[in-house]
């Protein structure tokens, strides 16, 4: 025992203990699930840039530099904190330190829609959790599994069509170290369609290491659009893991922007699990100073007739890091299969990095695939092109940016969400 | 207007201009002619700013200022126009969208307000009239998927809202149909006035006959080697430029 203690993490270690000592029992959570999610953890340790995955994200290092001590001390918030992140035209619900916050959330009863905290659900619904994010697969799912919040489960029942988006509202707020584990369940019902926006802050005075999951199971012929927004700011280290499962028929879109966020990582998982589905992934990125953004995709067609499709955009200033690893997965039985990704960046400096890896795996011999990957600096002809006319070097460089993040920009179609990733981005060129 | 004194600029270890001469008063249009690679375009491109030239000697003053001491802006700014002779794409950027900016910032420069929108549209769709630009093209990327004919008008369009001091229009008849010619020959002949002057580079006597120009100057290898009236333009085209070649090859 105390020979395979020694092998262990002691980051990893740490980890467990300070959150052992600040935690409280997870009544929806099968004890099975976390004393198995614990035993992961303890196994694989903490990620580190050994790691295949985590290679240019070394999780580990943050938490041994950053959070050594956790203390889990929370601020309680009010509706003044939270009135400037809400978004007009949709129905704001809000999760404050990885609990569902009720309260702060906007009541409205809508046809088909069900909203409620995890501890609230049903035992059946209970069985959903864990059935698209496994611990095994990461020991960050598992750290979550194993110290889960009272998170969110969404629900569109059969048939029915959600009106206007909602809006989660993902704050974390403290006043010193903190960890927290958010995680929900999106459960979109066969020919139902709805908007979700996700949108994370910190808004506290602490740095907050933030370690979200969301499974989200898309039914048959059923539509689930998602926005994913971040702007943690300067405190914040993030990971943010969806693991999507969509069946026959549907379509799942999201959309992610990355506005700021000291080290901000985002697990995106796909399984097309059936025939004739579609996934569309698309994400931009603007990152300075030491920032680190690191986009990984996963793309999972197992049956025949499905669409896959990737645009991932960023532009890297000062010394920041921007990653993107896309892999696609195309199984033997997947005939017929599309899928298409992209990369593209920009290095705004000598001393900012771009790390690209498209990895395309297939099994089958009837399929359409592609991929590229682009990272440069600026268009300097069509920069020079722009001053010839008169306008200053500031403003031609901004033109030329926004231009190569506007089809990105022009995906949101939700107006005041625009505004907003608009305006950030516009704030950090 | 402009008066350049013994230009000489590099790229790397190449030296591509070789002192150049030459004095461009308001009212006169001047063309350069000479043959492919003796530095026509390095010259419009050290002239309006591009950094990748090394100027190593020499002086440029335009309208009284020291031209090579101002960014490439400023010059547009002070009323420099150089028609690329390969205009650049710019997607993603709308044709309205960069003209506004450019012309809103010339107009900072000077100390005048932004132009009203509306203002500035009656200009938009009166100066595409001038070289009948189709009026969807100015809403779409810069030059993005445009026809080299459309590009070309595209940028005489660009002259014609700026409104420059000098306008250098480089190989600006390349690539354009014999009514594309006529119509933008037409548009800059409206553009000019005694206030302004114009260079235009070019291989051909079929742009001369329309813009019919005061001097004529034969570029090669770097120096202008032959200058006369609008003569020696019709000279070139019934010669070509074997004999100037002989002449100045011993000079090399
Ligand atoms: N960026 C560059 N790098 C290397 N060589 C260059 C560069 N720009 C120009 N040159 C060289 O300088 C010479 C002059 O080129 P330039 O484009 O000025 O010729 P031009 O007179 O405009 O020719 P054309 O009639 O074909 O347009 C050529 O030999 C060209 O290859
Ligand atoms: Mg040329």
């Amino acid at each position: 025992m105390s020979l395979v203690a020694e092998n262990k993490s002691a980051v990893t270690q740490n980890l467990l203990e300070q959150l052992q000592k600040n935690s409280s029992k997870i009544a929806f959570m099968p004890d099975t699930e976390i004393v198995s999610a614990i035993r992961i953890l303890e196994d694989k340790g903490i990620p580190n840039n050994k790691h295949e995955d985590y290679k240019y994200c070394n999780i580990e290092a943050v938490l041994r530099k950053e959070f050594k001590t956790v203390e889990q001390s929370f601020n309680e918030l009010t509706n003044a904190d939270i009135a400037p992140l809400k978004i007009e035209e949709a129905i704001n619900l809000v999760v404050v330190n990885g609990n569902y916050n009720e309260a702060l959330s906007e009541k409205m009863i809508v046809k088909g829609l069900t909203v409620k905290s995890l501890n609230e659900l049903s035992s059946s619904e209970k069985g959903l959790l864990s059935s698209q994010a496994k611990s095994d697969t990461d020991a960050l799912i598992a750290l979550n599994t194993a110290f889960t919040g009272n998170g969110l489960f969404l629900q569109v029942d059969k048939n029915n069509i959600i009106p206007m988006p909602l809006h989660v509202i993902y704050v974390n707020s403290g006043n010193s170290s903190n960890v927290t584990n958010t995680r929900n369940f999106v459960n979109i019902q066969a020919s139902a369609e709805v908007t979700l926006i996700e949108s994370f802050y910190n808004i506290g005075t602490a740095k907050v290491f933030s370690n979200f999951v969301s499974e989200k199971f898309v039914g048959e012929n059923a539509k689930l659009t998602c926005y994913t927004f971040q702007n943690e700011g300067a405190l914040s280290y993030s990971v943010n893991t969806n693991q999507v499962k969509i069946s026959k028929y549907s379509n799942y879109t999201n959309n992610t922007f990355t506005l700021s966020g000291e080290l901000v990582r985002n697990n995106h998982n796909v399984v097309l699990a059936d025939s004739n589905c579609e996934a569309h992934l698309n994400g931009l990125f603007i990152s300075n100073g030491t920032q680190s953004v690191d986009n990984h995709t996963l793309i999972d067609h197992q049956m025949p007739h499905c669409e896959s499709n990737e645009l991932y955009k960023g532009i890297a200033k000062d010394k920041s890091v921007g990653t993107f690893n896309g892999k696609i997965f195309v199984r033997k039985d997947a005939q017929k299969t599309n899928a298409y990704q992209s990369s593209k960046n920009i290095l705004m400096s000598d001393d900012a990095t771009i790390n690209t890896k498209p990895q395309l795996e297939i099994y089958a011999d009837d399929v359409k695939c592609s991929h590229g990957t682009s990272t440069g600096k600026i268009d300097t002809e069509a920069l020079f092109y722009l001053k010839a006319r008169g306008i200053g070097d500031e403003s031609a460089r901004k033109l030329l940016l926004q231009a190569f993040a506007q089809e990105l920009i022009d995906k949101i179609e939700i107006p005041s969400l625009q505004e907003r990733v608009l305006h950030l981005f516009e704030k950090a060129l | 207007m402009i008066s350049i004194k013994n230009l000489h600029a590099s790229i790397g270890d190449k030296e591509i201009l070789r002192g150049i001469n030459l004095e461009v008063k308001a009212g006169e249009v001047h063309a350069i002619m000479g043959p492919n690679g003796s530095g026509k375009s390095t010259l419009s491109s050290v002239l309006a700013g591009r950094e990748d030239y090394d100027v190593t000697e020499g002086e440029v003053t335009f309208n009284g200022k020291d031209l090579l001491e101002l960014s490439a802006e400023d010059r547009a700014r002070e009323g420099l126009f150089l028609a690329f002779q390969y205009p650049v794409e710019i997607p993603g950027v709308s044709n309205i969208n960069f003209l506004r900016t450019a012309l809103n910032e010339i107009r900072a420069y000077h100390g005048q307000e932004e132009m009203p929108a509306k203002d500035f549209l009656a200009l938009v769709k009166d100066k595409s009239k001038l070289v009948e630009l189709d009026s969807k093209l100015a809403s779409r990327s810069v030059n993005e998927g445009f026809s080299g004919g459309e590009k070309k008008r595209n940028e005489i369009f660009q002259m014609a809202m700026l409104q420059p001091k000098l306008a250098i229009l480089d190989e600006t008849d390349s690539g354009l149909d014999i009514d594309a010619l006529r119509i933008v020959a037409t548009g800059v002949n409206k553009l000019k006035s005694k206030e302004n002057a114009t260079i235009v580079i070019t291989h051909y006597q079929r742009l001369l006959d329309y813009i019919v120009p005061d001097f004529v100057h034969i570029l090669y290898k770097g120096r202008i080697v032959k200058s006369g009236g609008k003569e020696l333009a019709l000279e070139l085209e019934a010669k070509g430029y074997d004999e100037i070649k002989k002449e100045f090859e011993i000079a090399d």
